[in-house]
C-alpha cells in the first residue's frame, strides 16, 4: 500500500517555474534562456526525468516589466505551486522578485551574470560575477595595452556596482581612471560622451552599456573614428552584437564570457547543434541560454543526490558539501556552498575587424570568491541580502 | 589649441542635441502642435521610418532614397491610419491618447512578433572628420542639416502654398472652412500623413547610427513631447526655437556634468517654460505680434 503511494507520488511532476522576458526591451536577450530551459527539460524527460519524475514548465512572459515579475512570482509560488523557479534578466527585475521568493519561502535560480553581491539562501546564482569576469580581463587588457583606464556604465545597479569593481581592480593593478561616466538607461545619443573619451585620451574603455537604446554607442563611436581598445562584461556574450552591428563598430572589443556560441570544442560544438536542430530559427545561442540549460541540469544533479527530494532546505544541504558539479558545455562548473554561485570556465572573446570571434586566452574553474571571502556564508546564516565591494557584509 | 577644441565640441554639442530635438519633434509638432492629437505612437511612426529605411538600403538603394521611402511608408501608414481610428476622434483630444497608445503598443509588439527582436544595423556612412585634437562624425553634420532643411520645407509648405492656406485654415476653424467649400476631411487626412512622414525621415535619418529594435520609438518620444510642449502650437515659430532653447541647456549641462546631468536639465527647463509660457514659446511670439 506504502509502496502504491510511494509510485503514485513517484509519477507526479517535478513543477519548474520560467519567468523570462520574451516580449518588451530584453527579449533579444532573454528568449534564448527559454529556449535553453525547454532544450534541458526535453532531454532530460526523454532520458525519464529526474529520480523517475518527469519535469514539467510553467513559462511566463514578463515583457520586460518588473512589476510582471511580482506578480508571476507569486502566481507560480502561490497558485501554480512550484518546485523552483528560474527567473529574470536584469538586476532590477531580480531585485523586484527576490523579496517575495523570501517572503513565500520559495526556491528560485537566477541563471545570468550580473553584479554580483547576493547573499541569499532562497536563490542559486549560476551566472558569471564580476570576480570572475573583471578580475580576468582588466589585468590582461592593462598589460596589453596601457593603464590608462576610461569607464562608460549604465546608470543603475548594474553599472554602478560593475564599474566600482573596475575601479578598485584597476587601482590594485597599479592603473589609473582617467574618466567615469554613468549614463541613463534611455540616452541614445552619445556625441558628449565620445568627446569626453576623445579628451581623456584612455587606453582602455570599459563599457558597461546595456539596453538597445546605450548599444548606438558602438555605431556612433565607429563613426566618429574612436578606435580605444574596449572590454566589457555584458556586450557580445548577451546580445551578440558582433552579428548585428555592421563590422567594424566593435573591433577591439575584449569581453569576457563563460561561453558563447563561437567556442571551439568538441562538446561545445555538440550543443550548438543540438539546440540549432530544436530551435533553427534563433539567431544566436547567447552566455544566458548556456546558463539557463546548466542551471536545469544542476538543479537534476542536486535532486538526484538528495534521493528525489525537491524541498530546498534537503538540496541546499546536498549544495553544502561542496562538491555539486555538472559537466556543462563551456566544461566543468560547481556549486559554491558559501555564496550558491557557481564557478566558471572564462573565456577572454576578441571581436576582429570583420567581427569575427577568437579566443586569445581561457581561464578554467574561476570561483565566485568574493562573497564567501568577505564573510557571506550561507552554510551558517542567511542574511537576505546584496553587498557591494564598499558596503560588505557587517563583521 | 585646447580652447578651439572646448569651443568648436560645444557648439558641435549644441548643433548636435538641437538637430536631435527638431527631428524628433517635427512630426509630432504638426500632429500634436497643429492638429491637437496627443500622438503616443509618434516613437512607432519613428521606427516604422527607420526599418523601411534600413531593409531598403540593405538591399542596395542609396540612403537618401531609402530615407524618402522610409518617409513615404511611414506617411502613407499614418493615412491610413487617420482614415481608420484617428478621424473618428478629432473632438475627444484625451481619447487619441488612449487609441494612439494602443495603436503604439500594436505597432511595436507586431514588430517583435514579426520581424524579431533586432534588425541587423546598417554602418553610418560619410567617416570621421579631425578638427582640431579631436574627430567627429561627418553624418551628424549632415543630420544638422537635414534639421535645418526640414525646418524650412515646413515653413514654405505651410506659409507659401494652397495647400498650407487650407490646412491651417481647417484646423483652426474646421466647419468655416468646410463652409467655404474646403474637402476638410482630406486636408485632416494629408496634415496627419504629413507628420507622420516627417517623423519617418527622423526614422529613417537617424537609423544608421541607431541600434533597430521594435522599441527604439520610446527613445524618441520624450524628447519629442518636450520640444513641442515647449515649442507651443506653431511649428515654425516654436519647434525650431525650442529645439535651440533646450538644445543649449542639453548640450551645456552635458558638457559640464555629464549625460545625466543634461537629462534632468532639460526636464527643469521644460518645467520652467511652461510654468512661465503655459502656451510655449509661439505662444509668446504670437501674442506679442499681436
Amino acid at each position: 500500500m506504502t509502496f502504491a503511494a510511494g509510485a503514485a507520488h513517484a509519477a507526479e511532476p517535478i513543477k519548474l517555474g520560467v519567468l523570462e522576458d520574451q516580449s518588451g526591451d530584453f527579449a533579444l536577450a532573454t528568449i534564448g534562456k527559454v529556449h535553453g530551459i525547454q532544450l534541458a527539460t526535453d532531454e532530460i524527460n526523454a532520458a525519464g526525468g529526474i529520480a523517475g519524475r518527469k519535469l514539467e514548465l510553467v513559462i511566463y512572459d514578463t515583457q520586460s516589466d518588473n512589476t510582471r515579475f511580482q506578480e508571476f512570482m507569486r502566481r507560480v509560488l502561490q497558485r501554480d505551486k512550484v518546485d523552483v523557479v528560474f527567473a529574470g534578466f536584469s538586476s532590477a527585475s531580480r531585485e523586484a522578485y527576490r523579496p517575495i521568493v523570501d517572503q513565500l519561502n520559495g526556491f528560485a535560480f537566477y541563471n545570468n551574470q550580473y553584479e554580483g553581491g547576493v547573499c541569499d539562501a532562497h536563490m542559486m546564482v549560476t551566472g558569471a560575477v564580476p570576480e570572475q569576469q573583471f578580475s580576468t580581463l582588466i589585468p590582461w587588457m592593462m598589460e596589453k595595452f596601457g593603464k590608462r583606464v576610461y569607464t562608460i556604465a549604465a546608470d543603475y545597479n548594474f553599472g554602478q556596482i560593475s564599474a566600482e569593481w573596475v575601479r578598485n581592480i584597476v587601482k590594485e593593478q597599479g592603473g589609473t581612471m582617467v574618466g567615469e561616466e554613468f549614463i541613463p538607461l534611455g540616452v541614445s545619443q552619445f556625441s558628449s560622451t565620445i568627446q569626453n573619451i576623445q579628451k581623456a585620451k584612455p587606453d582602455i574603455l570599459i563599457t558597461l552599456l546595456v539596453g538597445a537604446a546605450q548599444s548606438s554607442y558602438y555605431e556612433q563611436a565607429a563613426a566618429a573614428n574612436l578606435h580605444v581598445p574596449m572590454g566589457s562584461s555584458v556586450n557580445v556574450g548577451q546580445a551578440y552584437e558582433h552579428k548585428r552591428f555592421k563590422p567594424p563598430s566593435l573591433a577591439n572589443m575584449y569581453v569576457t564570457t563563460n561561453w558563447i556560441e563561437e567556442v571551439d570544442d568538441p562538446k561545445s560544438k555538440e550543443f550548438v547543434a543540438k539546440w540549432h536542430a530544436k530551435f533553427p530559427n534563433e539567431p544566436y545561442i547567447n552566455q544566458e541560454a548556456e546558463n539557463s540549460y546548466l542551471a536545469v541540469y544542476m538543479y537534476k544533479e542536486m535532486v538526484e543526490r538528495a534521493n528525489g527530494s525537491t524541498k530546498r532546505d534537503d538540496l541546499r544541504a546536498i549544495v553544502a558539501k561542496g562538491d555539486v558539479c555538472v559537466d556543462a558545455p563551456e566544461g566543468k562548473v560547481c556549486m559554491d556552498p558559501k555564496s550558491q554561485h557557481m564557478s566558471h570556465t572564462i573565456y577572454l572573446a576578441k571581436v576582429g575587424d570583420d567581427h569575427s570571434i577568437t579566443f586569445p586566452k581561457v581561464w578554467t574553474d574561476i570561483k565566485p570568491y568574493w562573497l564567501g571571502s568577505v564573510g557571506c556564508d550561507l552554510t551558517q546564516k542567511n542574511p537576505n541580502a546584496q553587498y557591494t565591494p564598499s558596503s560588505p557584509p557587517p563583521k | 589649441m585646447p580652447n578651439f577644441d572646448a569651443v568648436f565640441g560645444f557648439l558641435y554639442q549644441f548643433g548636435d542635441a538641437c538637430a536631435f530635438l527638431v527631428l524628433c519633434a517635427s512630426g509630432l509638432a504638426v500632429i500634436f502642435g497643429m492638429m491637437g492629437v496627443i500622438n503616443l505612437a509618434h516613437g512607432e511612426f519613428i521606427m516604422c521610418g527607420a526599418y523601411v529605411t534600413v531593409t531598403l538600403a540593405k538591399l542596395g538603394a542609396p540612403l537618401a532614397l531609402a530615407i524618402l521611402c522610409g518617409a513615404l511608408a511611414t506617411g502613407a501608414a499614418g493615412i491610413v491610419l487617420e482614415r481608420l481610428v484617428i478621424r473618428h476622434l478629432y473632438q475627444r483630444p484625451l481619447d487619441t491618447v488612449v487609441a494612439t497608445w494602443g495603436i503604439s503598443l500594436i505597432i511595436s509588439q507586431g514588430a517583435l512578433i514579426l520581424l524579431g527582436p533586432s534588425l541587423s544595423d546598417i554602418s553610418t556612412p560619410l567617416g570621421s572628420v579631425d578638427i582640431g585634437n579631436l574627430s567627429y562624425s561627418v553624418y551628424r553634420f549632415a543630420l544638422m542639416a537635414a534639421a535645418a532643411g526640414l525646418l524650412l520645407a515646413l515653413y514654405l509648405l505651410f506659409n507659401l502654398t494652397r495647400f498650407g492656406v487650407l490646412a491651417r485654415a481647417t484646423i483652426q476653424v474646421p466647419h468655416m472652412a468646410e463652409a467655404l467649400g474646403v474637402n476638410t476631411s482630406l486636408i485632416y487626412s494629408l496634415t496627419f500623413g504629413i507628420g507622420a512622414a516627417l517623423a519617418g525621415a527622423t526614422g529613417g535619418l537617424y537609423a544608421p547610427t541607431m541600434t533597430l529594435v521594435p522599441t527604439m520609438g520610446s527613445q524618441f518620444i520624450m524628447e519629442a513631447f518636450v520640444t513641442v510642449v515647449v515649442g507651443g502650437s506653431d511649428v515654425f515659430l516654436g519647434t525650431a526655437p525650442a529645439g535651440v532653447t533646450l538644445g543649449l541647456v542639453k548640450a551645456a549641462m552635458t558638457t559640464w556634468q555629464g549625460q545625466l546631468a543634461g537629462q534632468i536639465g532639460l526636464l527643469v527647463a521644460v518645467i520652467i517654460v511652461i510654468r512661465i509660457l503655459p502656451r510655449g514659446i509661439s505662444g509668446l511670439i504670437l501674442r506679442e505680434r499681436a
